[in-house]
């Protein structure tokens, strides 16, 4: 480590994993923040991955249409909201169960893109511009890394005002408690399942947004490999996170550090054990899952009407 | 169970007693006199693994496609997306039993084995050709065909191309996965860029998949951030690591179809297909009723692949120097691997003296990366 050329190729490391994290963690961030909102009310909805989809294919079709990339994240985050009222609204009827709504939700969601997106493929929409926090510096790695997009750090205060709205607001306190007991809410007066509906819009709404990301900033084009899976990791991220906000947001960096890892290291030269590092955010996710799932306290700060205990 | 097992089924049964004595025997007899019964008219069934405009793989077996269909007396029926799965099966059944398809394209490499294989032996009075597979003689059925290309050679001419071009004469490759068919364009690629400039060199980023958007994209950026300028890849859909080098102000080359359009100020040239040359050829004989060619293989000299245009960043002198290349080898006069020749740990990878031509079986089992290539299979 001694040597100079080591020791700058660790700090480019960095930089790399920065950049990466920068680059590739908003879609989580916005899915992951739209899940929390949702399963504090309460409900758990996997249908997130069909509406990222599904959000990408629609902000791309309206960006390409309309001329500007704003008004198609706005109605990628519309798409996400029907999507969210529709899982609510099934949700409330009995019987149901919201996990198996989640997966038929998940299944439409990218289907419809994908029939509905065969036109998108070819064209080009206008993308998202950056932000360039990097014109301080010389180093052109270091003005790639925080060349970022205006969604991020919406996200990120997202995350702070959150929190504060979950915990200090009487609006927070209603829709954690429909969360955490719904007779109590029923006794208190409170409409259980117009609040739950709203919540499960609420989120949809963001994950629309986060795949209007994945279309219209990075990687920047709609084609039907485009999540891989982005959102699914994005509501077991909500888990570890606790149902936190900022910790979500803190999860979702990580989330993105680790992804840059293995091309960082393989433009770098260091080039054996490839497929463990692609592997990165896969292993990262059953070692934080590992570490978290300390006996006893298993789901503990879970929403207790959540349908994944059995409380 | 049974029943589908059995040769001959029901379905098949009566299916030549409504088709009348005639026409049963015709069926009967070796593929080729359907054909000529049939006057002229040939039903092409064409199978994609994924979008036809991608930019990429399947937009280049599009492309050929459509002037088929240009054709007199050829239809063409297509689908998209299949998967390959025994969804190959079904598509292939359909097309054949609905629409009449006694020709089929099966594009993917998937395909193959067993699928079309399979269908192959089902149906022996229908043609199948598939992409990029290894057909053998006495183990493989005659009514399939395999048509690939040698794009190595483009391969090369886009390393003269980059590194002509590059400044920091670091060069580099985003691939799927380390097969073959891959690593034999990578080290074409550095072998062109080395007959420009003896010291460039190509990174090699390999992302494990065909088709993975957001991982291509962070391997682009990651290779730019180490001063590469000059980017290609090996994937199905180019069309993200090509965006990115033009918005980050780098050269790219394109490769499956042409990506100029997407990069009009950075894109040098590339590696396409050129399927029509098989396509229409294998469609002629089907509709001649000639016998079937099994083993279609081809270079620039037999029009299976060709670069793209030069793009305005690629300099008169490099131009000429690339178009002196291309003309010895659509002579046949140029041969990329041959020794000595050393891979990227030390060993030696073709000898001094031996030389592999471009049908050279050899060549096809590309195990290693050529010195020059950071990277590691």
């Amino acid at each position: 480590m001694s040597d100079p050329a080591s020791d700058f190729a660790l700090g480019s490391l960095l930089l790399a994993l920065l950049g990466g994290a920068m680059r590739v963690s908003t879609p989580f961030l916005f899915v992951s923040l739209g899940e929390c909102i949702t399963e504090t009310a309460g409900r758990i909805n996997l249908g997130l991955e069909g509406i990222l989809v599904f959000g990408a294919m629609s902000g791309y079709g309206v960006s390409y249409l309309t001329g500007s990339p704003w008004l198609g994240i706005l109605a990628a985050g519309c798409c996400g909201t029907l999507f969210g009222l529709l899982h609510g609204v099934l949700c409330s009827l009995p019987k149901v169960n919201d996990i198996a709504v989640g997966i038929a939700l998940m299944l439409f969601g990218t289907g419809l893109a994908f029939f509905l997106g065969k036109p998108l493929i070819q064209p080009q929409a206008p993308m998202l511009p950056p932000l360039n926090l990097g014109g301080w510096s010389d180093d052109p790695q270091v003005r790639s890394a925080l060349r970022i997009n205006v969604l991020l750090p919406i996200g990120l205060v997202l995350a702070f005002v959150l929190q504060w709205a979950l915990v200090s607001t009487r609006a927070g306190l209603v829709l954690r408690l429909v969360g955490d007991n719904a007779a109590a809410a029923r006794a208190l007066g409170y409409p259980v399942v117009p609040i739950r509906i709203a919540a499960t819009a609420a989120g949809g709404f963001l994950a629309g947004v986060g795949g209007a990301f994945l279309s219209l900033y990075y990687p920047g084009s709609w084609n039907e490999g485009l999540s891989s899976g982005q959102g699914l990791m994005a509501v077991a991220l909500v888990i570890f996170a606790r149902w936190n906000p900022v910790r979500c947001a803190l999860a979702a960096l990580l989330f993105g550090a680790a992804g840059a890892l293995g091309p960082a290291l393989q433009s770098q030269g260091i080039t054996s054990g490839y497929y463990l590092f692609n592997a990165a955010p896969y292993v990262l996710t059953l070692a934080l899952m590992a570490a978290s799932c300390t006996p006893g306290r298993i789901l503990a700060g879970a929403p207790g009407e959540l349908s994944l205990g059995n409380r | 169970m049974s029943q589908s097992n059995r040769p001959f089924n029901r379905r098949d049964a009566l299916r030549m007693l409504g088709a009348g004595g005639a026409a049963a025997a015709a069926q009967m007899l070796p593929f080729g006199i359907g054909n000529v019964l049939a006057a002229g008219k040939l039903t092409v069934g064409v199978l994609y693994v994924g979008p036809r405009d991608d930019f990429g793989y399947n937009q280049a077996q599009a492309q050929a496609a459509a002037i088929i269909k240009q054709m007199p007396g050829v239809k063409v029926v297509e689908e998209e997306k299949v998967p390959e799965t025994v969804a190959v099966q079904k598509s292939i059944e359909a097309m054949i039993n609905q629409d009449g398809a006694s020709l089929i394209f099966a594009t993917s490499f998937g395909y193959f084995d067993p699928h079309v294989l399979k269908m192959a032996a089902k149906y022996p009075n229908v043609r199948f050709a598939h992409c990029g597979g290894l057909w053998t003689q006495g183990k493989h059925p005659a009514n399939v065909a395999s048509y690939f290309g040698y794009i190595d050679e483009c391969e090369y001419l886009d390393g003269m191309a980059a590194a002509a071009a590059s400044k920091t004469k670091k060069l580099g490759f985003i691939a799927a996965k380390p097969i073959p068919q891959v690593l034999r364009n990578i080290n074409a690629f550095l072998l062109g860029a080395r007959a420009v400039d003896p010291k460039a060199t190509v990174r090699v980023i390999f992302t494990g998949d065909w088709a993975l958007p957001v991982k291509e994209a962070e391997a682009a950026n990651s290779l730019i951030d180490q001063g590469v300028d000059v980017l290609t890849c090996h994937v199905d859909s180019p069309k993200v690591v090509v965006q990115i080098a033009e918005r980050r102000g780098i050269y790219s080359c394109g490769y499956h179809a042409s990506q100029a359009a997407l990069a009009p100020k950075g894109y040098l040239t590339g590696a396409e297909w050129d399927w029509q040359t098989p396509y229409t050829s294998l469609v002629k004989a089907a509709m001649e009723g000639k016998p079937m060619v099994n083993f279609l293989r081809g270079g620039l000299k037999e029009g299976f692949v060709k670069p793209s245009a030069f793009g305005p960043a690629v300099s008169a002198e490099a131009r000429a120097k690339s178009t002196a290349v291309k003309d010895k080898m659509v002579k046949g006069e140029f041969v990329i691997f041959k020794g000595p020749l050393n891979d990227n740990t030390g060993k030696v990878a073709i000898a001094s003296g031996v030389s592999h031509a471009q049908q050279d079986p050899v060549l096809e089992d590309m195990k290693y990366l050529v010195d020059g290539v950071i990277g590691q299979v």
